[in-house]
This record gives C-alpha cells, structure tokens and sequence, in this order.
C-alpha cells in the first residue's frame, strides 16, 4: 500500500449554480487499524473558500499549519495592499506553487479547493501531490476511494443544482462511495457555500 | 565553508526561490521503511502532441487526457501551453512538471522582451528550456513540442526531458506519439495549406486519441500564423462529448436523492461576514 493510503481519506467537492459543496470522511487509520472518527481533512480558508487536504496525515497537519501560520500573515498583507481578499484563482495557484517547490521530496498530500468566484459562480480545483493542478467545472475528488467516487459523481451530478439539492447529493456520493472503502468512511463532514455564508453538517454513517 | 547568506534584520537565510529538498531526506527513509511497495506517482500526462509548419506557420495538437496510473484524472486537461504572442508549446510526460517548466520559461521571455523592446525568438525559448532540463539531468520530466514564428519564420522543435533537441517540419510526442507520426509519415507534404495542415494535425491527434490508451477525449489545435495573430482553439474536435448523450435521455428516478434523504446528526450554520456588515 503506497503511503498515501495509509491513513485512509474521502474528499469530494462539487458545483452547484451559486454554490459549492466540499465533503470529507472522518476517519484516521493506521493501515487497516482505525485509530480515531473525528479527524480534520477539510479547512476554512474564508467565507468563500475551503481547501480539502487527503493523504498522509502528518503532512496533512503540517500543510495547514504552513497555510496558517506561514501563509496567513502573507495573506493579511495581501489583502491590506490589494485592498481585495485573495480570489480563489489565486489560492489555488499558490497552493499549486507551495506543493512544487518541494517537487524533489514532496508532501504526500493531494489537495482540492473548493470556492465561491466574486461573482457567486463555483470554482472547483484539484491537485496532484506536486502541484499539478486540473481545473474542472462539475466535481473533482481526491483520497483511497477516487475510483468509487469518481463512478458516483459521474452518474449523480447534474448541473445547476441548488445548495439542498447540492447537499444530498454531494452527501449521497461520498457515502455510497466509503461503504466499498476499507480505509475511508466512520463518519462525515460536508460544507455547502453560498454568497450567504456556509452550512457544516456532520453526516449519519456505517461505522464498520 | 561557504559563508551563509543571512538576512540581517531576521538572522534567517534570505529566500532565492527554486526548489527546496528539505523532505527528500524524510522521504527517502519513508521509501526504505515501504520496502518494495510503490511509492506514489505523481500524475502524468500520458499525452499525443503533436506539430507541423505548413506554408504561412505553425499547427500544434494535442489530446486533452490527463492520467494518474490507469484512472483518467482529467478529462479535458490543456496541454499547449503559452510560452509567447508567437510561441506556444505542447507538453508530455509529469504534468506539473510541464506546466510550471512552460510558466517559468513564459515569464522569462516576457522580462526579455521588457528589457530588449523586441519580439521573442523561437530558439530563445528552445535556449532556455533546454537548459534548464539539461540541468536537471531529465529528472524534470517534460518532453515538449515547441513551435512559433518570429523574424527568421516559422521554427518547430522537440524537447526531450534530458535537454536534447531538434528542429524538424513535422514532430510528434508522448505515449500516443507512434501513432501520431503514422499519420504524418503518410500523409505529410512540403508546403501544405492551412487548412489541409489543421486537418492533418487533427488526424495525427485523432489516431492518438483512438490507438493510445493514455489519450483521449478532446482534440485541441493552436495556429501560429507568420505576420499574423495566434488562434488557440480549446475543443477543436470533441469525438468523446457525453453531454448530448445524456440530454437525450430522462435522468432515472434513483439517481436523484429526494430531500432529506440523507440522515444528519448536527448542523452549523454561519453567515458570511460581508452579508453581517450589510444586514
């Protein structure tokens, strides 16, 4: 098993009209050993953004520590001398740029990002574990399961669907897809964005 | 011992940008410790790309398939990238790779031409990226097809990913290349028109697509025309559009989950802070 199985994740985001949903398992395993059912994989960037971070988990945890401690003073002087917040175009790129300068010994971690553009319109992005970035307009995954998901949501998604309709099935797709996953699933977490503000659910799920 | 070069206001060593092998020590051991399992691979662009000069330019193709292992990654990834107004480049081999590879050189033309005040040079472009593979000895792992126009005329090349290169009418690359160049062998002519180039490039990009397993989906053309203006067209051809398919058929019932369906234990609801301030 290559070592970004090991600790096992789900993440899936997916475009809705003027929203955007971002959905992740909680497990943290050891192998085949579940160690715990709340773990972290998804993080508040703003309002309108959310990164989702599957892979190994100490990098998992050192990436959104950089992103945090490192990167948010530089996005706080971003904002003050462009008067603007960081567009989601462009915390995508960054992410992208931060994961190939460690091109020859990267972090185990394939990131998504999960927006709202300045115009409401969703903005979905995800990545490779150095950097490589695919842009797409409907969904995208990332985690042990992209096989199940991405069947899923190939069949699931629909355009245009609003934040409840978005939400079922966002929820749907990644529940279907842990239960054919020995190294994903015990519980869920899903974001839905709007322009109005975020709703976080904790999902209902196997526990086996 | 070299002397290290610190910032004096911080103590630390000043940033100069390129890359940072700070994991590979940590990785390397991660390696050990997995025996002889995989390590993980970074995605690739398991590619047909493709070039040829005709008469007034250049043509580009590519497919639009991007891979990571046997699971289709992206469906209609872009893989010509822009290097110049009169320089694009195709890009096979580790996606990221080609990209920011692409992006660097992009930017470098574009402070050159700031500094000399004059249009980019096709064998500056090919200068500069071969340099910078030969440099890292192929573990960059970009294999190009360059083609543009400037004051000489048209120029196409290819760009291996140790840094080698070579100036020829008609090129292709990838893991679809073989299949490609049966069509140029075949059908290729000295001094062929636009339109008969744009067709045979989409030939060349057709066979890929529909021979090699790490292609697919779309065909995409770019057009660099000498004395003229560069046209990139996304989607040239799309023989794989699954859109009309499933317009054309009702959505099944089970397919779309009714309201409520899903069985949720908590819910956390926060408003955006731009809407707060307008309330």
């Amino acid at each position: 098993m290559s070592i970004l199985q090991h600790n096992g994740a789900a993440i899936v985001c997916m475009a809705g009209k003027n929203c955007v949903a971002i959905a992740s398992d909680t497990r943290f395993g050891l192998s085949q050993q579940t160690v715990s059912c709340d773990f972290q994989k998804v993080f508040k960037q703003s309002d309108r953004l959310f990164v989702g971070l599957a892979g190994l988990a100490t990098d998992v945890q050192t990436l959104r520590n950089t992103l945090k401690f490192k990167r948010e003073p530089a996005l706080a002087l971003y904002e003050l001398r462009e008067e603007r917040v960081m567009k989601p175009e462009a915390f995508a790129a960054l992410l992208s740029h931060m994961l190939y300068e460690k091109r020859f010994g990267p972090y185990f971690v394939e990131p998504v990002v999960a927006g709202l553009k300045d115009d409401g319109s969703p903005f979905l992005c995800g990545m490779d574990l150095i950097g490589a970035p695919v842009y797409t307009d409907d969904y995208v995954v990332s985690g042990t399961c992209t096989p199940n998901l991405n069947g899923m949501c190939e069949s699931m998604w629909r355009p245009d669907m609003g934040p409840d309709e978005l939400f079922e099935t966002i929820s749907q797709c990644l529940l279907a897809s842990v239960d054919r996953d020995a190294l994903s699933g015990w519980g869920a977490t899903v974001h839905v964005l709007t322009p109005q503000g975020v709703t976080s659910k904790q999902l209902k799920g196997r526990m086996d | 011992m070299a002397a290290l070069d610190l910032d004096v206001a911080t103590l630390k060593p000043v940033e100069t940008g390129g890359f940072d092998f700070g994991m590979t020590a940590r990785n390397e051991q991660i390696a050990a410790a997995a025996g002889g399992r995989p390590m993980p691979q970074p995605m690739s662009t398991g590619t047909t790309i493709c070039g040829m000069v005709y008469d007034g330019g250049i043509v580009l193709g590519a497919d639009t398939r991007a891979t990571a292992g046997s699971e289709v990654a992206d469906k209609n990834c872009e893989k010509i990238h822009y290097l110049a107004p009169n320089i694009y480049c195709c890009g096979a081999g580790t996606a990221a790779d080609t990209e920011k590879t692409t992006e660097l050189i992009a930017s470098q033309l574009e402070l050159l031409r700031l500094s000399t005040g004059t249009q980019s040079r096709v064998v500056a472009a090919v200068t500069l990226l071969k340099r910078m593979l030969f440099k890292y000895q192929g573990h960059i792992g970009a294999a190009l097809v360059l083609g543009g126009v400037d004051c000489t005329g048209p120029g196409l090349y290819q760009i291996y990913p140790h840094g080698s290169t070579s100036k020829l009418p008609y090129v292709t690359m990838g893991s679809g290349s073989l299949a490609a160049m049966s069509v140029f062998e075949t059908e290729y002519k000295d001094g062929m028109d636009e339109a008969g180039a744009v067709a045979l490039v989409k030939n060349a990009i057709r066979a890929g697509i529909f021979n090699d397993l790490g292609s697919g989906s779309n065909v995409d053309v770019t057009i660099i025309r000498a004395g003229g203006a560069s046209e990139v067209i996304r989607g040239y051809e799309t023989p794989n559009d699954t859109a009309p398919l499933r317009a054309a058929y009702a959505r099944p019932k089970a397919l779309i989950p009714p309201a409520a369906a899903t069985a949720v234990l908590s819910t956390v609801v926060s408003v955006s802070d731009a809407d707060a301030m307008e309330l």
